[in-house]
């Protein structure tokens, strides 16, 4: 049906576009750019902000007052015009309303130069504040340990709505009231840290302005730093390599593994390591887990947990698949818990004297850190985490100039990693990492074809099948991959009703992964159209992993060291300690609750 | 189960009801029982009477009979006597008291109580001025049937055009026959009907609907209340042959909840349909199957909006969204529907019975058919009225509502509630139609006529819609949800005595803005008002910001009290004052301090002497 | 950081028996679609409000529906309460017939009477008192309801003590007749 084409004229530019092209999808094929705020492609196509307004004629007959390009569909014949004084006239008035009811402190706001309003308003000459008056009333929720939510600036463009609806299908935040009173939020007023949020971030992905944000360590990580009584190591996960370029101008998609690593070196990083080391570990326990499971009759299907997003989810609305759940910490914590032992014993430094930070691409980590679970004696596992985009800011803050850094390697012991824990930061990398150990652990041979395609690629849910040796039996072991929370629910459902038999799932809250979580570089709703970010930043990853000698998470050196020296045997009593945990139902909107914002 | 009913059995029962009615020993009570008869106090009539006569239980034929409004509210309650062959006779302003008197002497003694009739002068209803000039149509059941018997619609012809549709026509002739009523959608923008269903009618889908829209919102109007209280099978026959046309099973009506006694009403009236087989399947022995669900709306203006009003049957806020796609394509559930508002679906029976020629008969060229009006403000008679389309304001004005009360001089004519505009002494003379309407700069809306007077201030009125419309914008678009909130402010920084005449050219380019730019139709019209006064009161707006000053003073920041010579300095006002901003001493002339003054009033009202004037 | 205690207060607790009511009504209307404003509804005929604590078992009974949504939906309709209301409505029509007529002055002198803020409930929790849309009763202008009693054309807002006494004295009737009852009972 797209095959259809129509003929267009747009400021007198004339254009064949397929027939389901909106006017502002053909716009650009005739090089024409309209302004857009709540417009985000599939997610947010209601026409709220009314900047993409323009005259529109249809069989020489003009349209009533001023459509909405982003929505209104091509027709042949269309004639569009979006270059009048009338349209620009509008574009400018409607601008200066949302002005009028945004703080305007962008010089200090944490979005200055990644806003997209702030761009709009230099892109149209905006000059004039006509309409100040009584502004919305000023809520700062800053009470959740991964999100601030900051309505002073909210332009109520409703993206962080229907992200939250329609990629999580939770629906925290919701438009509350109506007319001028409307604002974005949560229930009854309560901070988002006690309701059914997961911190996934994917609201502050979508979010044109600096209304929804990150809570902030990079403080707390620099004074750190700074002391010099402290021994501050820092762990990168796999996705923030695929991204971080994008922050220093370098195209989506390439990794920028080295410069990342010498970037943090020069921050003042005691210790540069890498939580594909801990994710190759976590493939140690999680493998012999699933192993172990499958043999002894454990519930099924082991479903992982490196996502703490989806942990938070499946505790508050899935409590019946806690025992489902992997036991094993994710490779942030793994990592935290075997700096402070094992590694603080090898380089002699107490544990207390060791501030562990994190560079995730994630939000919710930040909440899975302050998890109190998440500590072995008494030390915190992870200190800090920081956010692909916190990162950014610090090597800015830092004034390094980041595409002049050396390629550089990530330090012994914690630093090794194989291709195995690159993946991790893709949908279907942990189930491919999985894959590769455990087919070899099973048949007891190296096998070679390790490239399991049919888990990788951006659909939301992904099946295959292996038949490996359990026991005495082959066994033909089932396996499901599925990313994003709204299709994690129906994978849930759909195990629950007994449709569907899996024997390992692999879970991320993120569509497309960590590649593409909460913490990850802001990229504009304009760059949205064009390119697939999941695709593109998992395609580094992918490259990576085929670039490196070991591909699978039992050959790592260090981490073979690691159980030689210290854990002895995956699963065992020491492993147990350090890098397992345990889950319990929580609860959500609780009345006691005496703080609301 | 559904008893089958056919063509037959309607007739049957019509001749059943009809022979009842016309034996000579019949006696019809009529007793007005719309909310504003219930308001007045209409039930402890009812009961009253129904008491009364279940005392004698030796006269037969005679009902009691719960009606909806005749339209004269201000006469409510009323009770009217029909017997065959006798000229009828209305009570007006009864008590439960005077009924008891009525059944006894008029009922029982067959002597009317002249003195209970209208002046006292034995005059009716349809005697008055206010319904001279009316046609009735939409309302022609309201005030003579019971709606809640099914068997007085059917003999006032309800369901024959059902039965016609639905055994005689296919849904493209009922269609055309619509096209070529000409009837426009009376809830507002005036969209044909016919055009309206043959657009959803093409449409393939596993289900389509139709709406009732009778979240009647505009403050001021109320007709689809009354024709839902005084006539509810008229409503539910009309979604059905909508149904049928468009090839629905399914109809919603979405109404305010506000409206208790139409809700229970549809409810009876639904229930009475179903257990005839006149909703359910195969209607009529036809193959076409339809049923009838109600939605209440929960408290928004905005859901009368067509997009608002399906987000709203949804159970989700009622948030407009962008048209197109059009209901017609993508509506309730995505799937095609049509919304029609309460008056419009009330004329499709007699237009399907009666032809298109027969509709075409009244209104003009473009505008065929009548129009209600709700009637109100500063009028000497408020109420419903019915007129073709095309008579003038004018008529509508003076001549059924008796032109304006205590000799004041008529201003202006509000019509389309908070989306429509003024209308000022020099277009009374335009006939009234939906063109005609929009050319002058207000529109049609439901119908609510509100009569303004030397004492109302424009710039106030404009105010008073706006404050209206902020807190009824569904704050989704940015024009709508901010714009006309600086409108709004604007238009208080104007009547509290701060506006400047470069606020008058701000306040015009802001609201063309908004017009042009909102996404639904109550952003699009929500600064008519503004710019209807702006356009024929700027005088007014001018002498606020230039000369700060009010002309038909109602603004407070902008009035002066002032004690006049004459004051014989008796005290009272400066005893009164709540700010003590009067000063005097006895049998001296007092003096208001005008810096402590907060114009309150109270001393103009306390004054017996005349003595303050407020300017 | 504000504290802000809309929604809560006296508490419904989880076990009261008024939500057995409510989910016969929802089993009624389960599997059709769109149910969640008919739902808060019924609840709020239940209640009389639609505080958290109910929201939030609504949630879980639907399924579908996160407390976010609800709470979304009970305050853009004008309809809901979340917070208790007084044992008598008072709703001033500010419709456009009313409002030219003089509406404002009886909303004023309700104010001024009760001591309340539109919106808000009088101390000693006898009223609520709002400002509606249009009751559709324009003829009797200006109009106020009090519950479902409607006071027409009440240009004259010194009746407003005299309107009110009665709700008054109907409660002390009550009240009276309340411990008349308790009395026959303990004796």
């Amino acid at each position: 049906m797209a095959n259809n084409k129509v003929n267009v004229t747009i400021n007198g530019v004339e254009v064949q576009v397929p027939e389901d092209y909106t006017v502002l999808l053909a716009a650009r094929e005739a090089g024409i750019d309209i302004p857009t705020l709540c417009y985000l492609k599939d997610i947010n196509e209601v026409a709220a902000c009314r900047l993409c307004v323009c005259e529109a004629e249809v069989n020489g007959r003009p349209m009533r007052n001023l459509p909405t390009a982003c929505v209104l569909k091509v027709e042949d014949g269309m004639v569009v015009r979006t270059d009048t004084d009338r349209v620009r006239k509008a574009v400018k008035m409607n601008l200066e309303l949302i002005l009028a009811n945004h703080n305007r402190e962008c010089l200090t706001c944490t979005r200055n130069q990644t806003c997209e309003l702030q761009k709009l308003c230099y892109e149209m000459g905006i000059d004039m504040e006509r309409f100040d008056g009584e502004k919305r009333t000023v809520c700062i929720d800053d009470l959740s340990p991964s999100i601030i939510r900051d309505s002073s600036k909210c332009v109520l463009c409703g993206r962080c709505v229907s992200a939250c609806a329609k990629i999580q299908n939770i629906s925290v935040l919701e438009f509350v009231n109506r007319g001028v009173n409307t604002k974005v939020a949560p229930g009854f007023g309560y901070s988002i840290k006690d309701t059914d949020c997961i911190y996934c971030g994917q609201c502050i992905n979508v979010c044109p302005v600096a209304a929804i944000k990150e809570k902030e360590h990079i403080k707390d990580v620099w004074a750190a730093i700074e002391d010099p009584e402290k021994h501050v190591v820092v762990q990168t996960a796999p996705a923030v390599r695929a991204a971080l370029g994008e922050e220093f101008g370098v195209e989506m998609g390439q990794a920028v593994t080295g410069k990342m690593v010498s970037a943090l070196r020069r921050l003042g990083f005691d210790k540069v390591f890498d939580t594909n080391f801990s994710a190759d570990l976590t493939i140690m326990e999680e493998g012999y887990e699933f192993i172990n499971r499958v043999k002894n009759g454990g519930t099924l299907p082991l479903i992982t947990s490196c996502s703490p997003g989806w942990i938070k989810y499946c505790e508050v609305f899935w409590p019946e698949f806690i025992d489902n759940l992997s036991t094993c910490k994710s490779p942030q914590q793994m990592f935290g818990a075997i700096t402070k032992s094992y590694y603080a014993k090898k380089a002699n430094i107490r544990p207390e004297d060791i501030v562990c930070v994190s560079v995730m691409p994630c939000t919710a980590k930040k909440a899975e850190c302050a998890r109190p679970e998440m500590q072995v004696d008494g030390h915190r596992d992870v200190d800090y985490v920081l956010t692909t985009r916190e990162l950014a800011k610090m090597i800015n803050e830092a004034r390094i100039i980041f595409d002049k850094l050396p390629e550089a390697e990530p330090d012994s012991i914690l630093g090794e990693y194989t291709g195995a824990g690159v993946i991790f930061g893709a949908t279907g990398g942990v189930m491919e990492a999985a894959l590769r150990t455990v087919a070899d652990v099973l048949t007891g041979e190296d096998l070679k074809d390790i490239d399991y395609e049919v888990v990788r690629g951006i659909e939301e849910f992904k099946q295959a099948s292996v038949t490996l040796p359990i026991g005495d039996k082959q066994v033909e072991v089932k396996v499901g991959v599925v990313s994003s929370i709204s299709a994690a629910e129906k994978v849930l459902t759909a195990v629950k009703d007994g449709e569907l038999d899996l024997h390992f799932l692999e879970v991320m809250a993120c569509p497309g992964g960590c590649v593409h979580g909460g913490g990850q570089p802001h990229v504009s709703a304009k760059d949205r159209i064009d390119k697939e970010v999941r695709a593109e930043r998992a395609k580094a990853l992918y490259s990576e992993d085929k670039r490196l000698p070991k591909r699978k998470s039992h050959e790592n050196e260090e981490v073979k060291a690691l159980y030689d020296e210290f854990l002895k045997d995956p699963n065992g009593p020491i492993a147990h300690k350090l890098l397992h945990t345990h889950y319990a139902e929580k609860f959500i909107y609780m009345p006691d609750v005496d703080e609301r914002v | 189960m559904a008893a089958k009913t056919t063509l037959e059995t309607l007739q049957n029962i019509k001749q059943e009801v009809l022979a009842q009615q016309e034996a000579a020993d019949s006696i019809r009570i009529l007793v007005g029982m719309g909310t504003c008869g219930i308001s007045a106090g209409a039930i402890d009539v009812f009961e009253a009477m129904k008491a009364e006569l279940a005392e004698k239980k030796d006269i037969e034929n005679v009902q009691i009979i719960p009606c909806g409004c005749a339209g004269m509210c201000t006469y409510e309650p009323i009770v009217e006597v029909v017997v065959p062959g006798k000229k009828r006779v209305t009570y007006v302003h009864v008590t439960p008291a005077m009924a008891e008197e009525i059944m006894y002497k008029h009922i029982l003694g067959g002597d009317p109580v002249v003195k209970y009739t209208i002046d006292g002068e034995f005059k009716t209803l349809s005697e008055q001025n206010f319904y001279k000039k009316q046609k009735r149509v939409v309302l022609k059941n309201c005030g003579e049937i019971n709606p809640e018997d099914i068997r007085e619609y059917i003999s006032k012809d309800g369901y024959q055009a059902l039965a016609k549709a639905v055994l005689e026509m296919t849904p493209e002739d009922v269609i055309e026959t619509m096209k070529a009523s000409g009837l426009r959608g009376r809830g507002g923008g005036g969209f044909p009907t016919g055009m309206k269903w043959s657009f959803a009618a093409p449409n393939k889908a596993d289900q389509k609907y139709i709406i009732c829209n009778a979240d009647e919102g505009d403050p001021g109007a109320f007709m689809d209340r009354s024709v839902l209280e005084g006539d509810p099978h008229a409503v539910l026959e009309a979604m059905a042959i909508g149904g049928y046309a468009i090839g629905a099973s399914k109809g919603f009506i979405y109404v305010r909840a506000e409206y208790p006694v139409a809700v229970q009403r549809l409810m009876t009236a639904i229930h009475q349909a179903r257990e005839m087989g006149l909703l359910g399947q195969n209607i009529l022995g036809s193959k076409f199957s339809f049923d009838i669900d109600i939605r209440l709306g929960a408290g928004a203006f905005v859901c009368g909006e067509e997009t608002a009003l399906i987000a709203s049957i949804e159970g989700k806020r009622g948030m407009s969204r962008n048209k197109p796609p059009f209901p017609a394509k993508e509506g309730l559930w995505g799937k095609p529907t049509c919304i029609n508002n309460v008056e419009t679906l009330a004329n499709i029976p007699q237009i399907i019975l009666n032809g298109a020629d027969w509709f075409r008969g009244f209104g003009t060229e473009k505008s065929p058919g009548t129009k209600v009006f709700a009637l109100g403000g500063k009028i000497n008679q408020t109420g419903l009225v019915e007129v073709p389309m095309g008579v003038t304001l004018r008529e509508v004005i003076y001549d059924i509502g008796e032109g304006i009360p205590d000799g004041k001089a008529f201003k202006a004519v509000q019509t389309g509630g908070p989306s429509g505009g003024c209308i000022t002494t020099e277009n009374l003379d335009i006939p009234i139609d939906f063109d005609n309407l929009v050319a002058i700069g207000s529109m049609m809306g439901s119908g609510g006529m509100i009569v303004m007077d030397e004492d109302n201030c424009m710039v106030d009125i404009a105010r008073f819609f706006l404050d209206f419309t902020v807190d009824e914008s569904c704050g989704k678009c940015v024009p709508c949800r901010e714009g006309t909130k600086r409108l709004h402010e604007n238009l208080i920084k104007i009547t509290d005595g701060n506006g400047t005449p470069e606020d008058l050219d701000k306040l015009e380019e802001l609201a063309d803005n908004i017009k042009a730019t909102s996404l639904c139709g109550l952003g699009q019209t929500a600064p008519n008002p503004v710019l209807s006064t702006l356009k024929h009161f700027r005088d007014e707006y001018e002498a606020h910001v230039n000369d700060k000053k009010c002309p038909a003073l109602v603004c407070k920041p902008l009035l002066t009290f002032e004690i006049k010579d004459d004051c014989r300095g008796c005290t009272l006002c400066s005893r009164m004052c709540p700010v003590r901003a009067i000063e005097g001493e006895t049998k001296k002339v007092h003096v208001i301090n005008q810096d402590k003054c907060t114009k309150c009033g109270t001393c103009l009202t306390v004054c017996k002497f005349g003595s303050i004037i407020k300017y | 950081m504000a504290k802000k205690a809309n929604g809560t207060g006296d508490c419904i607790k989880p076990n009261d028996p008024r939500f057995k009511e409510l989910k016969a009504y929802i089993d009624s209307v389960r599997g059709q679609q769109g149910i969640n404003i008919m739902v808060l509804q019924e609840a709020q005929r239940i209640f009389g409000y639609v505080p958290l604590e109910v929201q939030k078992w609504i949630s879980l009974e639907l399924d579908d529906v996160s407390v976010g949504e609800l709470y979304g939906i009970s305050t853009f309709y004008s309809q809901f309460n979340l917070t208790k209301q007084g044992k008598h409505k008072i709703s001033v029509c500010l419709g456009t017939a009313c409002y030219v007529k003089g509406a404002q002055a009886i909303v004023e002198a309700l104010q001024q009477q009760l001591d309340v803020e539109v919106g808000g409930i009088s101390e000693d929790g006898m009223f609520t008192l709002e400002a509606t849309r249009c009751l559709g009763c324009c003829s009797l202008a200006p109009v106020m309801m009090i519950d479902d009693d409607v006071y027409a054309k009440l240009y004259d807002t010194k009746q407003i003590p005299e309107i009110l006494d009665k709700y008054y004295l109907e409660s002390e009737l009550d009240e009276e007749m309340d411990e008349a009852i308790e009395s026959e009972v303990d004796a």
